[in-house]
């Protein structure tokens, strides 16, 4: 047992397989945090769909209480029983409460295995590739949607580093020195899986959906680089890792109340960041395809857009790879005007001083309620706002956002350098 | 009393947009594109044989008939009282509104008048299922433009109004409500004010519709300057109904000639003059304040009688007195094997219903059949106008174009 530990104590003190061990474990968290997410957010949609059109949503596929008479309950109403046993009356709130629940029938999953099972039913539906197509596009297609956005969350700062006995880890999948340029020049890519799709399915209502996609995505990719510029002059720095700790310390973009934050300068600079942050975050919309943005699949004009002819797991792989989208574009938003990962305040360092461990978990849950309070966010716009129509929504790239883009960069510079 | 209520539309001329001004210069590749008969935007089985250039509509061709039953034909082969529960299938999205025109008109042909009660409750069902009908209407129109919770919205209070034929009649799609000279049964205990709940929240809804959608700078930008009918062209395509009146034409048969008793309520004619999809969109909404206002005043003085024509051949008489006397069981026989007698002669009655005007033709010749029934369906003649407007618009367009026409295939189609 002992020659084990010191094996592994070995292994680890070799910089290079703590380098790789350390990664290959990041990469697993982040694969598996984003996979989750996917599939939360797409409850998350549902679930405030419902809440804000007054109606239940996904609520079911608890695990049904008959399921436990197999395994030697012969209750048929375990429910009453634990009550009693606790002593409450059988009408009484606790009771309706539970019943409410619907504990009385199942242990509730208040829906959240449903879009599981959603996926598991996609995996098995009938695969159909029309004779049409034009084959090895058709298939490449739905890889090219979902995989740009998996890669691109590579460079996302989950929570800050910790020093251990072997070695310094950074908790990002890879610290690179270009950030936000790996991540729009990435999920820019997600561009020829739309056009793919709408050309090889050879028809028509899929072509018209493609070419929109592609226009809107390229069109917007610029806007996009062109607003999160002025954030990037602020900061120096094109290192995700160092943006984030840098708002830990003098306040979030948005919020600079603490640490250097207070200056006169970060106070006037929060109007060129608002107005950066609206557009970036208008970008995202756009760039995951999202109402009222959602020109490329718009179901009242194009039934399905650019996956018309898809089914079966290559529909969900698109499906998915909206999402997945989503996630990282929310990400990107936390991470540039949101403070990232950082509990703020100054929490982050008295915390770190305390335990290091504890103040990575804090800061790893901290990002992930970001996190889901901005696709909260993504969602509620979805379900409030009628579509644009085509043309309002290139002219509203072309005509306001990079000209406005444009406008705040030298804006902030003039404030950067007459403001001290 | 003030009748004409002109509704402004704000900035008409800014939010238009620019592309139908624009002239097309260059000769592009045509692509025809096949729209329909299934299709999210056709609302039913409309097909549209679209020529576009690129997202611009050439030319538009629509192709109608794929819901068609032949009811003209199936009328001269049924009782008159028999082709009420066809009727229902008309419109469906207001299926009594078409049972209470289709019995207008055979009673107009028997020279029939009801007694006030029975006037009273086809005011209130038609006014229900016109509020019920604009509902479904702007929020499927609200759907085709992306607000798919809106829809949701007015869907409730469709379902409301549904709930309300089912305690009338006990069904709520295919109602059949009426007869010919009367109704099938009198209104429930109390159901008057549960409608003036209903009132209330319909108000309600027409609120939230106009504060979610109707200020929505998204919505507003992409309706208006949109579709627009002028008046010429919508009073040579023949357009009625709220259609009619978004395009600057006051007319409204409850006004006009009014039916029913519609000349003893309050209430009025909301015109708008722009006659794009942002006006009907908007003209919709205000006429179910108008359908509201109505109602509240029929529940509120509802007469007492009976719902039936009374002392006449062709309506049934009550079960009781059919199971006790003679002459009773004689006439439930007759009525239920040759209906009506109707006298030889030739009428035309048009209601003003949720589409537009309803007209029915009937032409006599004597009995409880007609030799002839042709129907005037209102979303027929809107439909004849997409080839003259589509031209120009983009593909998006369609769906708030179809959208705004609140058309149903089955009265199209017949």
């Amino acid at each position: 047992m002992e020659c084990f530990w010191t094996w592994c104590c070995d292994i680890l003190r070799n910089p290079t397989w703590f380098y790789l061990l350390t990664t290959v474990a990041k990469l697993a968290l982040v694969f598996a945090v984003i996979l989750a997410f996917v599939v939360l957010s797409v409850w998350i949609e549902r679930r405030v769909a419902g809440w804000i059109q007054d109606r239940p949503g996904p609520n079911r596929a608890g695990l049904p209480l008959f399921l436990l008479r197999p395994f030697g309950s012969k209750k048929t109403q375990p429910l009453a029983g634990l009550l009693h046993f606790f002593g409450c009356p059988p009408n009484g709130r606790i009771a309706r409460l539970c019943r409410w629940l619907r504990l009385d029938r199942e242990i509730p999953t208040f829906g959240l295995i449903q879009p599981c099972l959603d996926g598991g039913k996609l995996f098995l539906k009938q695969e159909i590739t029309p004779s049409y197509v034009r084959k090895f596009y058709f298939i490449l297609a739905p890889m090219l949607v979902l995989g740009p956005p998996l890669v691109a969350a590579a460079v996302v700062p989950f929570a800050s580093g910790v020093n251990t006995a072997f070695g310094d880890i950074s908790m990002c999948v890879a610290n690179l020195n270009i950030g936000p340029l790996w991540v729009f020049a990435v999920s820019g890519l997600s561009v020829y899986g739309l056009t793919l799709a709408g050309w090889s399915s050879n028809s028509k209502y899929p072509f018209l959906g493609g070419l929109r996609a592609t226009a809107q995505l390229i069109s917007y990719e610029v806007a996009m680089g062109l607003s999160v510029i002025p954030l990037l002059m602020v900061f120096g720095t094109l290192n995700l890792q160092e943006i984030v700790s840098t708002q830990a310390t003098d306040g979030w973009t948005l919020l600079p109340l603490w640490g250097e934050g207070l200056s006169l300068q970060r106070w006037v600079l929060w109007i060129p960041m608002a107005l950066s942050f609206l557009m970036f975050a208008t970008c995202i919309f756009a760039e995951a395809n999202r109402t009222p943005f959602d020109m490329a699949e718009c179901e009242t004009d194009l039934v399905g857009g650019y996956h018309t002819e898809y089914s079966s797991m290559k529909f969900a792989s698109f499906f998915m790879g909206e999402y997945a989208a989503m996630v990282i574009g929310s990400a990107m938003v936390v991470t540039l005007f949101l403070g990232g990962w950082s509990i703020g305040f100054g929490a982050d360092e008295s915390l770190a001083a305390w335990n290091q461990w504890v103040a990575v978990i804090c800061q790893f849950l901290m990002f992930l309620v970001k996190l889901l309070a901005f696709i909260f966010f993504f969602v509620w716009v979805r379900w409030t706002l009628p579509r644009f129509r085509w043309d309002q929504v290139m002219k509203l790239c072309w005509l306001v956002f990079i000209e406005l883009a444009v406008v705040n960069i030298v804006l902030t510079a003039l404030i950067l350098y007459f403001v001290k | 009393m003030k009748t004409t209520k002109v509704i402004e539309v704000p900035n008409p001329s800014e939010a238009g947009p620019e592309y139908l001004r624009e002239d097309a210069d260059m000769p592009h590749d045509l692509v025809t594109l096949n729209m329909g008969p299934s299709h999210p935007a056709t609302h039913g089985v409309l097909r549209l044989k679209l020529v576009i250039d690129g997202e611009e509509i050439v030319s538009c061709d629509p192709v109608i008939g794929y819901l068609h039953r032949g009811m003209e034909k199936i009328a001269e082969n049924c009782h008159y009282n028999q082709f009420v529960a066809y009727t229902d299938r008309f419109d469906y999205l207001a299926p009594m509104s078409n049972n209470i025109a289709y019995a207008c008109a055979v009673e107009k042909l028997l020279g029939w008048e009801l007694p006030e009660r029975g006037q009273a409750i086809r005011v209130l069902c038609a006014e229900l299922s016109r509020i019920s009908s604009y509902f479904l209407g702007l929020g499927v129109y609200a759907m085709d433009t992306g607000a798919m919770t809106a829809f949701l919205y007015c869907y409730e209070e469709k379902e409301k109004v549904h709930n309300f034929y089912e305690k009338i009649c006990g069904a709520r799609f295919t109602s059949s409500y009426t007869r010919i000279g009367g109704l099938t049964r009198d209104l429930p205990k109390g159901f008057e004010k549960e409608v003036l709940d209903f009132c209330d929240s319909a108000e309600k809804t027409v609120d939230e519709l106009k504060r979610l959608l109707l200020h929505n700078k998204v919505f507003i930008d992409r309706l208006v300057g949109v579709g627009v009918i002028t008046r010429e062209m919508a009073l040579q395509n023949g357009m009625t109904g709220p259609n009619l009146r978004a395009s600057g034409v006051k007319r409204d048969l409850r006004k006009t000639n009014p039916y029913l008793g519609y000349e003893k309520y309050e209430f009025d004619v909301p015109v708008a003059q722009e006659g794009d999809c942002y006006a009907r969109f908007q003209l919709r909404l205000e006429e179910i304040l108008q359908s509201v206002r109505i109602i509240r005043q029929v529940c509120e003085d509802m007469p007492s009688g009976p719902i039936c024509v009374q002392n006449e051949r062709g309506v049934l008489p009550r079960k009781e007195d059919a199971l006790q006397g003679m002459e009773e069981l004689i006439r439930q026989f007759m009525v239920s094997t040759q209906s009506v007698n109707a006298p030889a002669g030739q009428v035309f009655f048009a209601a003003e219903n949720p589409k537009g005007e309803l007209g029915f033709f009937i032409d006599s010749q004597g009995g409880g059949t007609p030799n002839r029934l042709k129907m005037r369906s209102p979303s027929f003649c809107t439909l004849s106008m997409l080839p003259e407007l589509l031209p120009g618009h983009l593909v998006s367009d369609i769906g708030a174009i179809l959208g705004s026409f609140d058309f149903v295939q089955g009265e199209c189609d017949r």
